[in-house]
């Protein structure tokens, strides 16, 4: 009999982490909340700095994880600690007994209507980065008019903000609203793309290749300062107010579409679960792993490990990459080693 | 009338009213204008700034807000200084003869 292990969560790392677990000879036992897998990942368009198809990344993991049991639409109930193991109740009444669990519970989208300056919700064109994704993926959303003439993208929204909660910075958000500036500069090559920014964190490799493909080849025009206030006009277009802090004088500018860059806040789910298994919370809000340096991918507890966003904010490579090391962690962890 | 006080000019930036004609012209000759990212490695090694306010990070940004440019321009010595530290590798020099050159 292969030796269970129940991974919490069916995103790219827990998809990830299955595929490798079934190839080290486990049973990998996927609950997902949701009804599909690969989570967030699932519904993006394309990813940075190659620009692959999101679906494209969750359908190979997808088939890497063919014979893994996966159960969708399913909660962790409970979870208790056995002598040598623990006990996972989930929702569908079935229990597992194993001696490693995998939390990969991921991030909660910061809710954008939390910052009412920017009127999410309330004017008829202001979206999210998620949003637009969906409707690059071609869902219709009204609120993204026929032909715009400006358009415009929130950096930061929900992040490095202390009175959200979130000092944390989301890490991907600035090279995604470069990327989405770009779609949008592909589909409509004669609008104005403004991004609002505080800094621009372009770390990962390409991503300042990026930038300055959107500077020279596409002429977005970045502007430092961080949007104080929308309204909507006479005509129904925003008008969008910053500081041009590198003018030193206000700013303002009317537009079509306002994209608000949300970031990656620790779902709520992350800390139910941690609170059943007795998990630390880092003081960023996010589980702690053993340390942040050396053992992400452990936790204070036996047999407890993570990978990807539950444990603070990552991009995708990052996140796989830590499924990787969780899966070879937990072997390690089982064969006493 | 003379009320006993004036009423200072906007001074904000309203990108939807503002001409930035001659940087995008500059800029179809001068794509590399583009890419500055106000680092102001530029305006550091000047030897024109001190004392008169040069700065090829202020002319790009001001040009891409419709301000006027010439207090600033006619203060360049033409030296390179400024092209020898840019880090995007904009040929500063060249841009400030193309400015002049398409200014109207
Ligand atoms: S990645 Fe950029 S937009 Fe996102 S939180 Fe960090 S600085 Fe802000
Ligand atoms: S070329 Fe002009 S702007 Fe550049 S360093 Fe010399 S004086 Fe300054
Ligand atoms: S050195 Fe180059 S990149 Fe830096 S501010 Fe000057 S022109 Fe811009």
């Amino acid at each position: 009999m292969k030796e269970n292990v129940v991974i919490i969560g069916g995103g790219i790392a827990g998809m990830e982490a299955a595929g490798q677990l079934l190839s080290l000879g486990y049973n990998p036992i996927i609950v997902e909340q949701q009804d599909h897998l690969g989570g967030h990942v699932a519904q993006w368009h394309r990813l940075f700095p190659d620009m692959i198809p999101a679906q494209e990344l969750v359908q190979k993991l997808g088939e890497s994880i063919a014979e893994a049991n996966v159960f969708l639409e399913t909660r962790v109930n409970f979870v208790n600690r056995l002598s040598d193991g623990w006990n996972v109740m989930l929702s569908n009444g079935i229990n597992i007994v194993c001696r490693a669990i995998l939390v990969a519970s991921g991030f909660t989208l910061f809710d954008a209507s939390r910052k009412e300056e920017y009127g999410y919700g309330v004017y008829d064109h202001v979206i999210t980065n998620a949003d637009l994704e969906a409707w690059l993926n071609g869902s219709a959303d009204r609120r993204v008019p026929f032909r715009p003439e400006s358009m415009g993208f929130v950096h930061c929204v929900g992040s490095r903000d202390m009175k959200a909660g979130n000092t944390q910075c989301s890490k991907v958000c600035c090279t995604t609203a470069i990327k989405q500036a770009i779609e949008m500069k592909e589909r409509f090559p004669d609008s104005n793309v403004y991004c609002f920014y505080m800094d621009l964190r372009l770390f990962g490799k390409k991503y300042e290749d990026f930038y300055i493909n959107a500077q020279k080849q596409w002429g977005v025009q970045f502007i430092r300062g961080r949007v104080s206030e929308v309204s909507e006009t006479m005509e129904g277009r925003l008008q969008v107010k910053a500081e041009d802090t590198l003018s030193g004088r206000p700013v303002k500018v009317q537009l079509d579409l306002l994209v608000l860059m949300s970031g990656m806040v620790c779902n709520e789910h992350s800390s139910r679960m941690a609170g059943m298994m007795g998990l630390d919370i880092d003081s960023d809000g996010f589980i702690r792993s053993r340390d942040n340096e050396y053992h992400i991918v452990e936790s204070n507890r036996p047999g407890v490990f993570y990978a990807g966003t539950c444990t603070g904010t990552k991009t995708v490579p990052e996140t796989v990459c830590e499924a990787r090391s969780a899966a070879l962690a937990i072997h390690n962890y089982l064969k006493g080693r | 009338m003379d009320f006993g006080f004036g009423i200072n000019r906007s001074s904000t930036i309203d990108l939807t009213k503002t001409d930035n004609g001659l940087f995008r012209r500059v800029c179809s000759e001068e794509p590399g204008a583009r890419t500055c990212m106000a680092c102001g490695s530029c305006s550091a090694t000047c030897m024109a700034s001190d004392l008169s306010g040069m700065s090829i990070r202020k002319v790009l940004l001001a040009m891409q807000r419709g301000q006027d440019i010439r207090h600033m321009l006619s203060k360049c010595m033409l030296c390179g200084k400024c092209t020898m530290v840019c880090p995007r590798g904009i040929n500063t020099r060249r841009l400030v003869l193309t400015i002049c050159r398409l200014y109207d």
